[in-house]
């Protein structure tokens, strides 16, 4: 199974690689996002430095959007997802593989996004521990239920309307957890962010769980 | 026809218990102390409409998972799943607009962001995409299996976004009948006509899920026997 993960994960990645459509179009939108924040809230850091958690965590949110449909706009093409069926790999693998390469272009992502929050809204990036547990935690989260909702949506010929219904507000508590605890971080009390990261753990591990099982009758589907 | 009958004596019952219910909230019970102009009187129609949206929520969730399950697979599990979200998302709706009307005279404010109706929000936008998920065509199999997956892991998220939003501050008032001492705040004719809303907007549910489970049965059935209809007219053009 997990040599399955690793091999749906690099091929992924690979395409992702040479396509740069994440680079050329998922990083630029995560940062016109945090623009129009500025825009909206700005001028001044008045506003922005407080709020700067949960505007890096919406925009990752509408970045998975992307992420996802990205995904599994890989298998739409040229029939892929048939030979991914044919393929003999473990449903299992398929669904782990998928997600780890959706984690790490969002660890990526959410790197350059912390780099702009710091630059654009002022926000001094302390606690980089939790910082990074957050990110690591909560991406884990969002690949997951990315990649079932991707699936479930993907055989839709309204999938680009569907997909952020279904899975942005399943993705709320994640939101949630993940600002608190960057809030805690930034605002220098980077011990009470263990309640949140504990959720955010949670969250990861319950969609792992529900998308290894049930990843097997979705990719049957479409 | 005997379940056409039932389903109608069903109806009218639902129909006597709101009229019932309608008429001792707002004519024979007393005003309680401490709620401005008669609020209190929105008890008997509030609570139970969180009520149902339980129970619908409760059984699409049940029916999504005995769909799941190969043994119990079975296509009245997916309508029956698709019926009870229909209803429960109404509820929802219903829920957030009463408690919003109670909430302005009580609380002061239309909206809070209080776990209770945070969570509730939420469910109605989750369910939402759920019902829109099922409206998706394709294979009947298909869109239902997908519905049922989509359904459980909706529902899986309720407990933790609930737990996520309870370390906000919290202003909603306590359960009116405390399950575990069994001990209610609500005496005498004000806790019958309670009971009597619990009653009749269950029967309410259970009618509205029944039409929508008949419709469901009813599409599937015109969808294939149109198919039939079609080929005959097909087979009937070539023997010609």
């Amino acid at each position: 199974m997990l040599r399955d993960a690793l091999l749906v994960c690099g091929k992924d990645l690979r395409i992702e690689l040479r396509s740069k459509v994440g680079l050329n179009q998922v990083a630029p939108f995560a940062a016109a996002v945090l623009l129009l924040f500025g825009l909206a809230l700005g001028p001044t850091t008045a506003a922005l430095k407080p709020a700067a958690a949960g505007l890096f965590w919406v925009a990752v949110l509408l970045s998975v959007v992307l992420a996802v449909q990205r995904s599994f706009a890989i298998e739409s093409a040229d029939s892929a997802r048939d030979g991914l069926r044919l393929s003999g790999l473990d449903p299992a693998g398929i669904f782990l593989g998928k997600g780890a390469a959706i984690v790490s272009q969002l660890l990526v992502l959410e790197a350059l996004l912390a780099a702009g929050v710091a630059l654009l809204f002022g926000a001094r990036l302390d606690g980089a521990l939790v910082l990074l547990a957050a990110c690591v935690t909560a991406s884990v989260g969002l690949g997951a239920v990315g990649v079932i909702y991707g699936a479930l949506s993907s055989g839709a010929r309204v999938k680009e309307t569907l997909l952020p219904l279904l899975l942005l507000p399943v993705a709320a508590p994640v939101l949630l957890g993940a600002t608190k605890a960057w809030n805690d971080a930034l605002s220098g009390r980077p011990g009470q962010a263990d309640v949140w990261l504990s959720l955010l753990a949670v969250f990861a591990v319950l969609y792992v769980a529900v998308g290894t099982v049930a990843f097997g009758p979705l990719l049957e589907d479409a | 026809m005997r379940a056409d009958r039932a389903l109608r004596i069903l109806g009218l019952a639902a129909l006597a218990g709101m009229v019932a219910t309608v008429w001792l909230g707002l004519f024979v019970t007393p005003n309680a102390v401490g709620y401005p102009d008669g609020t209190v009187r929105l008890l008997y129609i509030h609570p139970p409409l969180a009520w149902v949206m339980f129970i619908a929520y409760g059984m699409a969730t049940l029916s999504s998972l005995l769909y799941l399950w190969p043994r119990t697979r079975h296509v009245r599990f997916d309508r029956l799943a698709g019926a009870s979200a229909e209803v429960g998302v109404v509820f929802t709706g219903l829920t957030l607009v009463s408690g919003s009307i109670w909430g302005r005279p009580t609380w002061g404010v239309w909206w809070t962001w209080d776990p209770l109706l945070t969570t509730t929000a939420l469910l109605f936008v989750l369910y939402l995409g759920y019902l829109a998920l099922r409206n998706v065509p394709g294979e009947p199999e298909t869109v239902a299996r997908r519905a049922a997956i989509a359904g459980l892991v909706a529902f899986l998220d309720v407990p933790i976004v609930f737990f996520a939003v309870s370390w906000w501050r919290s202003l909603h008032q306590g359960p009116t009948i405390d399950l575990a001492t069994r001990h209610s705040y609500v005496h005498g004719s004000m806790a019958w006509t309670l009971l009597l809303g619990f009653v009749s907007f269950t029967l309410t549910y259970v009618w509205l899920m029944a039409h929508r489970y008949r419709l469901a049965a009813l599409r599937d059935r015109e969808n294939d026997e149109g198919l039939g209809a079609a080929i005959a007219d097909r087979w009937a053009e070539a023997v010609r």
